[in-house]
């Protein structure tokens, strides 16, 4: 997808004057941190699981290349075939390459972060192959020809009219005639729609929520059972997942499975947990004939060792999106590529570059809360800092802000002079406010004064008048 | 502690933002301590405790101020500040800035042991209460981000502003989320930090208090400079200007008009 996180500004302050979104981005602020804070204090192992959940992903990212190995045996023993790529071309082209093989005109999609970030439905479709996507919230903006702005609710930006509007526009060839505005008639008009669809469909491409190595499973989880339809129906199973979704056990999947729906949801379990192993064996009723497993390094590897490794961990639960107050402010287009939110502001600069993303990193407020509630405890404001010492080290960024820092700090190495400073701008900013008491404009602090007054310094400083009284004898 | 006075001995970090801009605070502060049995001193060697420049990713500026820091309150028995965020920096912060240098490290731990928030810390290590306190105001109290997840301050404040007479204390919604303010973040996205501080805004009007309170005088200083632009009459005073019985000053930001 076309990256455009260097707009950031521009693009917030697009979206912060768009009614609807804020409408949608209040439903996420309001209903996803009370359902996730239900959940959790309905569990009292909660917290123990989180920290399990972590130790599991450092175990397994400590051990990548042994569980990654150990996995493509077990899926090659199943019957299946595993695509090492290390770039998102590599995986495209390997996907094309098993459309291809499969002689596919369409191919359905279930919902799959990978497959945004490798811009797939683009490509394939320049290949003159369809994609589908039969996630209710992917096929959505697919109609609308958006990216995601949520990693769990690609179209909660989607107001309803909206969506009636795009089902009107779309769905008029398949014999819907009238604007439907009944969400219950909207969602059964996608579903009739795409019905047709998977049964006509050659390949069905899905994610993966998790890689288990001991059997050679991939997992999805979803609400809607779109993915179960998506991987069973088609001949053909194609599973695009990035290689840190890779987990030892089953037991490890279900401890992670638990934290991952209470902090995306608030659900216990999502509503359909799919296995997939290998393709169709003899005995087998249904499901794919063949069994395809793109997995997808596209810079991971090169985040091990460095402190950008505990990202890894991600499960891709939304949750420190759900509880991000810039995220509420300015959604998830404004990130400008694939991942929103605090994972994204973490994410995407070692992605598509710092120099591209600066801003991301820097509009925090480091309040903190994504950490407090990340399910494997990833310490994002901690990754945001690493990224804004990289852009100062890197000089990437206005000057002036990087200049204004080393002035300040000058001062505030010289504990006299600094002294004598702020004496002055105390006094100075006093008397500009006069007996208002604040300042409502000020040339050179205009960033504060844009939006706020400035409450004025009473005049002496507290050091000044501390020296004093000290002398006077208290 | 010293024998000499057999009182305890407490360095007072009185914070940039206190220094310049409401020394009402700082003295609050040296107030509550001596109410407490506190002999504060206030050493002369400091200025901030370096998050401007931290937080702008100057990590060489900072380790040089948070030397300064580390300097200035050696041997104290208890180091204060009067902010979560200040404190949080110097208590979490400094050890993370020198994990490269053990002997920086060493002393960075020590002086973060001996760190603590002040409302926390009259509360929790000195078992104070305010003894005839009164403010007759409906207060609603605003959580710091430092002071909540940094320092887990969360009931000391409200308990000890429950002992205030006449004081009536109101909780707003969404109480955890964090009011815009973030040091520099405020002035590089002030369009971002104006739709959170209004939200918090909304939040605190809607509970019906004239007063706000908080811990951080940045983020007091944010919000009441918002709702003085929004023309809201709302008084914001810090914690420990309320808990010394300077309750009837004058609001942050407020004139003779
Ligand atoms: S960073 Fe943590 S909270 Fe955010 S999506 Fe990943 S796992 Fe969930």
């Amino acid at each position: 997808m076309q990256v455009t996180s260097r707009k950031f500004k521009e693009s917030a302050h697009e979206a912060m004057a768009d009614e609807d979104l804020r409408a949608a981005m209040n439903r996420i602020r309001t209903a996803f941190t009370t359902a996730r804070a239900d959940a959790a204090a309905e569990l009292p192992e909660f917290e123990s699981l989180r920290d399990q959940a972590a130790e599991i992903k450092d175990h397994v990212l400590d051990n990548l290349d042994y569980y990654l190995e150990y996995f493509e045996q077990k899926v090659v023993a199943e019957g299946g075939h595993v695509h090492w790529c290390s770039t998102a071309e590599e995986a495209r082209q390997a996907v094309l390459k098993i459309c291809r093989d499969a002689n596919a005109r369409t191919v359905t999609k279930g919902k799959s972060m990978i497959t945004e970030e490798i811009a797939l439905n683009k490509f394939l479709a320049s290949e003159g192959i369809e994609p589908i996507e039969t996630d209710l919230g992917e096929y959505i903006i697919q109609l609308a020809d958006e990216p995601p702005s949520h990693i769990i609710g690609p179209a909660v930006h989607k107001t309803r009219e909206q969506v009636t509007d795009l089902f009107h526009e779309h769905h008029q060839q398949y014999g819907y005639q009238d604007r439907e505005e009944d969400p219950e008639k909207l969602v059964g008009e996608a579903r009739t729609v795409l019905r047709h669809k998977y049964v006509t469909a050659d390949v069905g491409i899905t994610g993966a929520n998790f890689l288990i190595a001991e059997t050679g499973s991939t997992v999805i989880v979803t609400n809607e059972g779109n993915g179960d339809l998506t991987q069973s129906l088609p001949k053909t199973h194609i599973v695009v997942a990035s290689l840190e979704k890779i987990v030892p056990t089953l037991e490890d999947a279900s401890t992670l499975m638990r934290v991952l729906a209470r902090s995306a949801t608030g659900q216990e379990m999502s509503v359909y947990t799919t296995f997939s192993t290998g393709p169709k064996r003899k005995d087998d009723i249904d499901g794919p004939e063949n069994f395809h497993v793109v997995l997808l390094d596209g810079g991971r590897t090169e985040m091990l060792g460095t402190e950008l490794q505990e990202l890894l961990r991600c499960i891709r639960c939304g949750a420190c999106m759900n509880h991000c107050p810039v995220y509420h402010a300015v959604g998830g287009h404004s990130y400008g590529w694939v991942y929103p939110g605090p994972i994204g502001a973490a994410l995407n600069p070692q992605m598509v570059g710092i120099e591209e993303a600066r801003h991301l990193p820097n509009a925090s407020s480091f309040c903190g809360r994504c950490e407090e509630v990340c399910p494997v405890r990833i310490p994002l404001p901690k990754i945001l800092r690493y990224w804004r010492e990289k852009t100062f080290e890197q000089q990437i960024g206005p000057q002036p802000d990087r200049w204004a820092i080393e002035w300040w700090g000058f001062f505030a190495k010289r504990p006299w002079l600094y002294r004598q400073t702020t004496r002055l701008a105390a006094r100075v900013l006093s008397m500009i406010a006069g007996d208002k008491g604040r300042i409502r404009s000020l040339p050179f602090a205009k960033g504060w004064t844009s939006v706020r007054d400035l409450p004025a310094p009473e005049g002496k400083t507290f050091m000044e008048q501390w020296k004093k009284h000290n002398r006077e004898g208290r | 502690m010293s024998p000499m006075s057999g009182k305890i001995e407490v360095a007072l970090f009185v914070t940039c933002l206190v220094d310049l801009n409401r020394p009402s605070v700082g003295f609050a502060a040296v107030k509550l301590l001596e109410q407490a049995g506190c002999r504060v001193s206030v050493p002369d060697a400091q200025t901030c405790c370096g998050q401007p420049a931290y937080n702008s990713g100057d990590r060489k500026t900072t380790r040089d101020i948070a030397a300064a820091v580390i300097e200035a309150f050696r041997g104290y028995r208890y180091v204060v500040a009067p902010s979560g965020s200040c404190a949080g920096m110097i208590k979490k912060h400094y050890p993370a800035l020198f994990k490269d240098d053990p002997d920086m490290l060493l002393a960075a731990e020590d002086l973060a042991a001996r760190t603590h928030e002040l409302v926390s810390f009259l509360a929790d290590v000195m078992d104070f209460e305010p003894d005839d306190v009164k403010l007759d105001r409906k207060v609603t109290y605003h959580d710091s981000c430092s002071s909540l997840r940094e320092m887990k301050v969360v009931n000391q404040p409200r308990k000890l502003l429950d002992e205030v007479d006449d004081l009536e204390l109101v909780e707003a919604e969404d109480r955890e989320a964090c009011c815009g303010f973030g040091g520099t973040f405020c002035i590089k996205y002030p369009e971002i930090s104006e739709e959170m501080v209004d939200r918090k805004i909304d939040n605190l009007l809607a509970t019906k208090a004239d007063m706000v309170t908080a811990g951080d005088l940045g983020c007091l200083m944010n919000i009441a400079g918002r709702l003085h632009r929004r023309g809201e009459k709302m008084k914001v005073l810090h914690v420990t200007e309320i808990l010394a019985g300077m309750g009837k000053e004058r609001g942050i930001g407020e004139g003779d008009d």
